[in-house]
């Protein structure tokens, strides 16, 4: 098995490449516009719905359910989808998806493809395969075209080239579609997106597609799209061949009553996606006439196992986690080194490649539990963040010079002082003596280490010299010499069993009430 | 400002830290040791008063797994026992006491920052504003993209530094536009981000904790004048 996402391997760590995002106030600027106009859509639209919370609860029940019986739900979609004329092909890892897809375009004499929403041929590397293979594969939804005629990596799971702005998808279009003229409104990009796009729509002979439902008790397979060029993608080509992870199937037809109400909602903040396309298998003189459905495992069935890493399969790629990210924000989907990028993809991506990659993911968040407030699935984001950092922390401290990093050294020792009384007051006590050489006008400067991340954009309070225990200790004393006479016992005072232990915790106790 | 209401205080001195910096960090392990001492410590109270959310957030969030790791039966339930009882600040003073005029005095403008933990994880609402309306001579400003996170995180304001102070400059920007003279919030571990970017920029505005706030009347000292440079001047002062 050699499970690979994207080009995650070779990616660097998330605090150098969000570094060099930050430098970028073109695209920082695009991604802050591009996220406030969906989140502000998305609020309303959310909104209006009035059984939003229990359609989210019934969108994680479903899914739930479906991953624990997975494996049955997957025959069932595989003798469905074959009973109405699909084939039905099974891929363990990147490599395999990809040799199966060249296999069947092979077979087909193929030397175009045109593809459309499948970010999971992204997953698997599929592009840089065909075109080794001399098949060339054509973007048709918009974004993605954006993406491969710019030659760029795409920064949003729903909306690729939400980094780039009208002015610069000008400049590729002007330059790749080799158009002597073109206008500046979006109107003139779209007619010029669509001649390109109809050409190939009516000449290549093969479709590649993704899929965000594969749905078992019909066989069928479901895109929800904007534009309607994945609906001419499915439907023109003689063959179509369908990639899809195996997370995305669902018990039954029925059950999209719950996900084409919240998807749309959360992804593009539209009641109802414009084009909801569903095929089931082949139909003779209507739609491609040999249809094919590659279902990928990819690291999928290894976060089975573990009930919390099993939800982050819960997914529906509605985006909603990264319009709402304050991280993305900042920093768009590129920092990510990954294809799937924002809070769902610092979840998703390390744990697909068993934690071998995209390990600094995890640490991309503030944990500020905005995802998880919007997640139309109810994914706890945040506390997953929380488990694969333990992951992390776990395999660094089994190796010697992991154990010895400061890091871990610091952490280590902080538990010994949090354990002990004495301990904790001495090393307060001694980091106000160390601050010492640091402190000017009762702040502290730069400081070294890796502390100096904090000290390099903000200041820091000094410690003061009188500390709240200190402070505390005066506090009694005064409160003892003043008659010894506590505050007036007010109705919700402590217990007598809780005076009780009081008073064997300090020495004022009995002075107490 | 608890016992101006009439209430017994006590601070037991054993306290030292939730484990929340070690448990979001990964040494998930590390943090296990300061579960029980903080049920030794404190399971004896009526009522816990915990002036951080995000300290109620781990506790509440974390502390019945982590007993549960522990495979610690009396621990569990000694933690379950416990947690009922434990109040971040506002929630003490507006759903357990059931009080929202402390009788303070702050004439001010203030700006609430409502911390991520605490609006969240704790969905402590609108109380931390009911109290601060109820503040004499306070003048409560409202902040334009106010859920959104300072950048703070934790080690996350280290790890990702660069981020977080991007995070952070949205955020200073929001409180300056209000032309507030505190900032103010439930966790003091935001307010340590928010000034330290607003004291980098030399913006003059101080952060306060909302307990610092509701402990303010007519007979206490400004604390709005305050800050370490005033602290230092008055050293410095009482030194001449």
């Amino acid at each position: 098995m050699s499970v690979r996402v994207g080009k995650t391997a070779t990616a660097p760590a998330f605090p150098i490449a969000a570094g060099g995002a930050l430098e970028d106030s073109q695209l920082r600027r695009n991604v802050k516009h591009a996220t406030e106009v969906i989140r502000a859509k998305r609020g309303r639209v959310v909104e209006e719905a009035a059984d939003w919370e229990q359609l989210r609860q019934a969108g994680h029940d479903i899914k739930a359910h479906t991953l624990r019986h997975l494996d049955q739900y997957l025959q069932q979609f595989e003798a469905n989808c074959e009973r109405a004329g699909g084939k039905v092909h099974w891929a363990r890892d990147a490599d395999e998806a990809n040799s199966i897809i060249l296999g069947l375009l092979r077979g087909y004499q193929a030397t175009e493809v045109i593809k459309v929403k499948t970010m999971t041929s992204d997953e698997i590397g599929l592009n840089r395969a065909l075109e080794a293979a001399k098949i060339e594969p054509v973007e048709t939804d918009l974004a993605d075209m954006i993406i491969q005629l710019g030659a760029d990596e795409p920064s949003h799971i729903v909306v690729p080239a939400l980094h780039k702005n009208r002015a610069e998808i000008r400049e590729i279009f002007l330059d790749k579609m080799g158009l002597d003229h073109l206008g500046t409104e979006a109107t003139d990009l779209t007619d010029a997106a669509r001649h390109y796009l109809r050409e190939k729509f009516l000449r290549v002979e093969i479709g590649l597609s993704g899929a965000n439902f594969a749905i078992a008790d019909t066989g069928g397979v479901c895109v929800v799209e904007s534009e309607g060029n994945g609906r001419m993608c499915l439907t023109l080509p003689d063959v179509l061949i369908t990639l899809v992870g195996i997370e995305k199937v669902i018990p039954g037809f029925q059950d999209l009553e719950v996900y084409l109400q919240t998807l749309p909602r959360s992804a593009t903040g539209e009641r109802m996606n414009p084009y909801n396309s569903i095929w089931t298998g082949v139909h003779a003189g209507d739609g491609p006439q040999h249809f094919h459905v590659v279902l990928l495992d990819n690291g999928r069935t290894e976060m089975l196992a573990n009930d919390l890493e099993r939800e982050t399969l819960d997914c529906i790629r509605c985006g909603a986690c990264l319009n709402a990210c304050p991280v993305y924000r900042e920093t768009g989907g590129h920092a990510y080194g990954s294809i799937y990028s924002g809070p769902i993809g610092a979840i998703l991506s390390p744990q697909l490649q068993s934690m071998e990659h995209s390990r600094s993911l995890p640490y991309a968040s503030s944990l500020c539990g905005a995802c998880y407030e919007v997640c139309p699935v109810k994914i706890n984001i945040p506390e997953l963040l929380i488990h694969l950092r333990g992951k992390v922390v776990r395999t660094d401290q089994s190796t010697l010079a992991g154990a010895l990093n400061p890091e871990s050294l610091a952490m280590k020792f902080a538990s010994r002082a949090f354990q002990s009384t004495s301990v904790y007051v001495a090393a307060q006590r001694l980091a106000r003596l160390g601050q010492a050489p640091f402190v000017r006008k009762g702040m502290i400067g730069p400081l070294p280490g890796m502390f100096g991340g904090w000290t390099k954009f903000r200041d820091l309070k000094a410690i003061p010299k009188h500390s709240f225990r200190d402070w505390w200790k005066d506090h009694e004393k005064a409160r003892q010499k003043s008659g010894g006479a506590g505050p007036v016992r007010s109705a919700t005072n402590a217990s007598d069993a809780s005076r009780r232990a009081a008073s064997s915790e300090t020495k004022e106790g009995a002075s107490h009430g | 400002m608890l016992e101006r209401l009439g209430h017994t205080v006590e601070f037991p001195p054993s306290q030292t830290c939730c484990g929340q910096m070690h448990y979001n960090t990964g040494y998930q392990a590390e943090a296990l040791p300061l579960l029980s001492r903080f049920v030794d410590g404190f399971e004896h109270a009526e009522a816990v008063c915990v002036p951080s959310a995000s300290c109620v957030a781990m506790m509440r969030e974390h502390y019945v797994m982590m007993a549960e790791a522990m495979g610690d039966a009396s621990l569990l339930a000694r933690v379950k026992a416990l947690l009922p009882r434990i109040y971040e600040f506002s929630e003490l003073l507006v759903n357990f006491l059931k009080v929202e005029d402390v009788g303070a005095y702050y004439p001010h403008s203030v700006v609430y920052h409502p911390s991520c933990h605490s609006l969240r994880m704790l969905h402590v609402g609108d109380a931390p504003k009911k109290l601060l309306r109820k503040v004499r001579g306070l003048n409560l400003i409202e902040m334009p993209n106010a859920t959104q996170c300072c950048g703070f995180g934790g080690t996350f304001a280290i790890k990702n530094a660069e981020v977080s102070a991007a995070m952070l400059s949205e955020k200073s920007r929001d409180v300056l536009n209000t032309n507030a003279e505190v900032c103010t919030a439930l966790d003091n571990s935001c307010l340590m981000q928010i000034y330290g970017g607003l004291h980098r920029q030399r913006a003059g505005v101080q952060t306060l904790h909302l307990a610092e706030i509701l402990a303010h009347t007519e007979a206490t000292e400004d604390l709005a004048a305050g800050g370490p440079e005033g602290e230092h001047a008055k050293e410095h002062e009482a030194a001449q």
